[in-house]
């Protein structure tokens, strides 16, 4: 792993949500969706410090962790387009996605929620001996839902192998985080739960590869949790129809400079990018085919409306 | 195989088959473990299982319930336990945002089989947030199993039938219930989930109930057959799934209908049986259906105020004699 690597999942991210963006544009994507460009470096970085068997939990902004985690492209876009996917058959659609077979358990759309769900995820792998970790990202709004607390002082007090991945991008929804706390890194909030908590740039894959996988060895050694706080901005609104009048001006266009993908580009040489430039063909490519695929998933049988609430 | 337990000691004794005969099992709750539970339901069980399989948790609803969803999803069969029926308003988005859809919304590719232990009712003294009867919330939501044994054996049975299923289930004991002896199969084999139970054969008039009621129903029977009245009272025991063909073929033979339960009256599960016996058994109606339950107010504590609130035995056989003369 390394830069081109990163650069191509981080790219796959990227062109995945502007694809989703267009489509959702030409009314392809019935309902709403949350975007994560420009902070695709957290759950890349930190997918590269997991194995196989280990749980990842993310939030309705997830697309990112699906995609880091090795979720079918073919798959999410059937089911943000309300297909009949091998995802979830159109019954999650893009804030509520799951696959069991990438040990993806999932987003969530209840702010918080998935953290006490990540949480007995690492109880079965603590019970079991199974020496998996569970990896949950939220956001920095979530960290004010009762949900997380309780979920950190349960998994702090069971010594449980979890690892809280915050992505601070500034926004609690629409609101500045920095109205809504007393703190001024959330990651602070560690040492009330007894945990360790480090605040690492969210904008670098190796910086957050380096604090995540500090965090998923001391859990593996059955050390418990610990809390990453990832610095980033987000390039885009809350939700898809978010028009950001409360972002001050200039903001984005700044953060432009900074987001993960324009920073690796602007320190490229010659060479390094005529390699991103190839990288990002293929990855356009590869979106395309996925697309393609998708468009061919039958939406699903209206007779099945009523299938899987009960074993 | 029979023994004579009190109720308690029924759950207590399902808690021991689940933890020996299932290594997947884990409980977990507020105050179970060390402390063995505020009503004795988990007495010795840490002593002979572990903190492996049954351990403490601080007082965090949301969180220990989430944690259940997330621990069943990945492999374990927990069941957790929340010490009063109240409290689990406050994880009400884990039971019903989160356990009970994430199989539905992942097409079952996920399933969660856990157990939420409750205790629920009224009792002498205990106030407006000690003494809810939510089963009509759980029942209203999709995905989630909801049993409440009326009986010692059902207490056993049907809490086993819970360790089992591969779906969520919402088990709701009676703590009025807990110190009632009677017969307990221990060595019946474990149940499907479901079915309704006529306990009362009767001509006149169909008694339909579930929990602490049923006694209440039961008993007002005894009363009414002194005067005449011969009640047939069915024990609901799953309001999901709801076995409704038990409700109908009984209201076919006796043509009059009582819903007795102690949850208030409106939106109670009382209104949903009245419901589908209008649109089922219109034909079959000699009489208006009637819905005995407490009136919409919450619990009050005080003994001389929960005597004219809490249904009892007088108050079904005073809606039975009203249908039967109706």
């Amino acid at each position: 792993m390394g830069l081109p690597d990163d650069y191509r999942l981080m790219a796959r991210i990227r062109r995945f949500e502007e694809r989703l963006t267009a489509l959702k544009d030409a009314g392809e994507i019935p309902g709403s969706i949350h975007l994560c460009n420009g902070q695709e470096a957290i759950p890349v970085g930190a997918c590269r410090a997991l194995r196989d068997g280990d749980h990842v939990t993310a939030t309705y902004r997830g697309h990112g962790w699906a995609i880091a985690r090795g979720v079918d492209l073919t798959g999410l876009f059937a089911e943000m387009m309300g297909r009949d996917s091998a995802l979830c058959g159109g019954r999650a659609a893009s804030p509520y996605l799951s696959d069991p077979g990438r040990w993806f358990v999932g987003e969530n759309s209840i702010v918080g929620a998935g953290v006490p769900i990540a949480t007995g995820a690492a109880l079965t792998a603590q019970r079991t001996g199974s020496g998996a970790v569970s990896v949950v990202s939220i956001g920095d709004g979530a960290m004010n839902q009762g949900n997380v607390h309780e979920a950190l002082n349960l998994a702090a007090v069971l010594d449980l192998p979890l690892v809280l991945v915050v992505e601070n991008n500034v926004y609690s929804e629409m609101s500045r985080i920095s109205d809504m706390v007393r703190v001024k890194q959330l990651a602070e909030r560690a040492a009330g739960y007894g945990l360790p908590g480090r605040v690492v740039d969210g904008n670098d894959p190796d910086a957050v590869y380096d604090a995540v996988a500090e965090a998923v060895d001391r859990a593996r050694e059955g050390s418990g949790p610990s809390i990453v706080e990832a610095m980033t901005e987000r390039l885009v609104g809350h939700y898809s129809g978010d028009a950001q009048h409360y972002r001050p001006a200039g903001e984005i266009t700044a953060a432009r400079q900074r987001e993960p993908l324009a920073r690796i580009r602007t320190a490229a040489d010659a060479d390094l990018t005529a390699r991103l430039d190839a990288i990002d063909a293929e990855v356009d490519a590869e979106i395309e085919a996925a697309v393609t695929a998708a468009r061919a998933v039958p939406h699903p049988d209206p007779a099945t409306a009523r299938e899987h609430v009960y074993v | 195989m029979s023994e004579s337990l009190r109720y308690i000691q029924a759950v207590n004794a399902a808690l021991t088959w689940a933890l020996d005969s299932r290594t997947d099992t884990v409980y977990f709750g507020e105050d179970v473990a060390l402390p063995g539970g505020p009503f004795g339901a988990t007495k010795g069980l840490h002593k002979r299982f572990g903190s492996d399989r049954i351990f403490d948790t601080p007082i965090s609803e949301t969180g220990f319930l989430g944690m259940a969803l997330g621990a069943a999803m990945t492999g374990l069969r927990p069941i957790a336990e929340i010490m009063y029926a109240d409290f689990s308003f406050v994880a009400m988005d884990q039971i019903v945002n989160q356990i009970a859809t994430i199989r539905y919304s992942s097409a079952g590719r996920w399933k969660a089989p856990l157990v939420i232990r409750m205790q629920q009712g009224y009792s002498p003294g205990a106030c407006a947030q000690h003494s809810h009867s939510p089963e009509a919330y759980f029942a209203h939501t999709p995905g989630l199993r909801v049993a409440l044994p009326a009986t010692p054996d059902d207490a056993y049975q049907m809490l086993r039938t819970a360790v089992v299923s591969d779906d969520p289930v919402v088990v709701a004991e009676a703590r009025m219930l807990y110190p009632t002896r009677g017969p307990v199969r221990t060595d019946a084999p474990v149940e499907p989930v479901g079915g309704a139970r006529v306990v009362r054969s009767g001509t006149d008039v169909t008694v339909v109930s579930w929990s602490r009621m049923v006694s209440a129903a039961l008993d007002a029977a005894t009363t009414l057959a002194g005067e005449g009245i011969d009640a047939e009272v069915v024990d609901l025991r799953w309001l999901n799934p709801l076995d409704f063909d038990t409700v109908a073929a009984s209201v076919a033979r006796t043509g009059r209908l009582v819903v007795a339960h102690e949850a208030n009256l409106t939106g109670g599960f009382g209104a949903e049986i009245a419901a589908r016996a209008a649109a089922e058994c219109f034909a079959d109606l000699r009489a208006p259906i009637a819905r005995v339950a407490a009136p919409d107010v919450p619990m009050p504590a005080a003994p001389a105020l929960q005597a004219v609130v809490v249904p009892e035995a007088a108050t079904v056989a005073d809606a039975v004699r009203r249908t039967v003369r109706a």
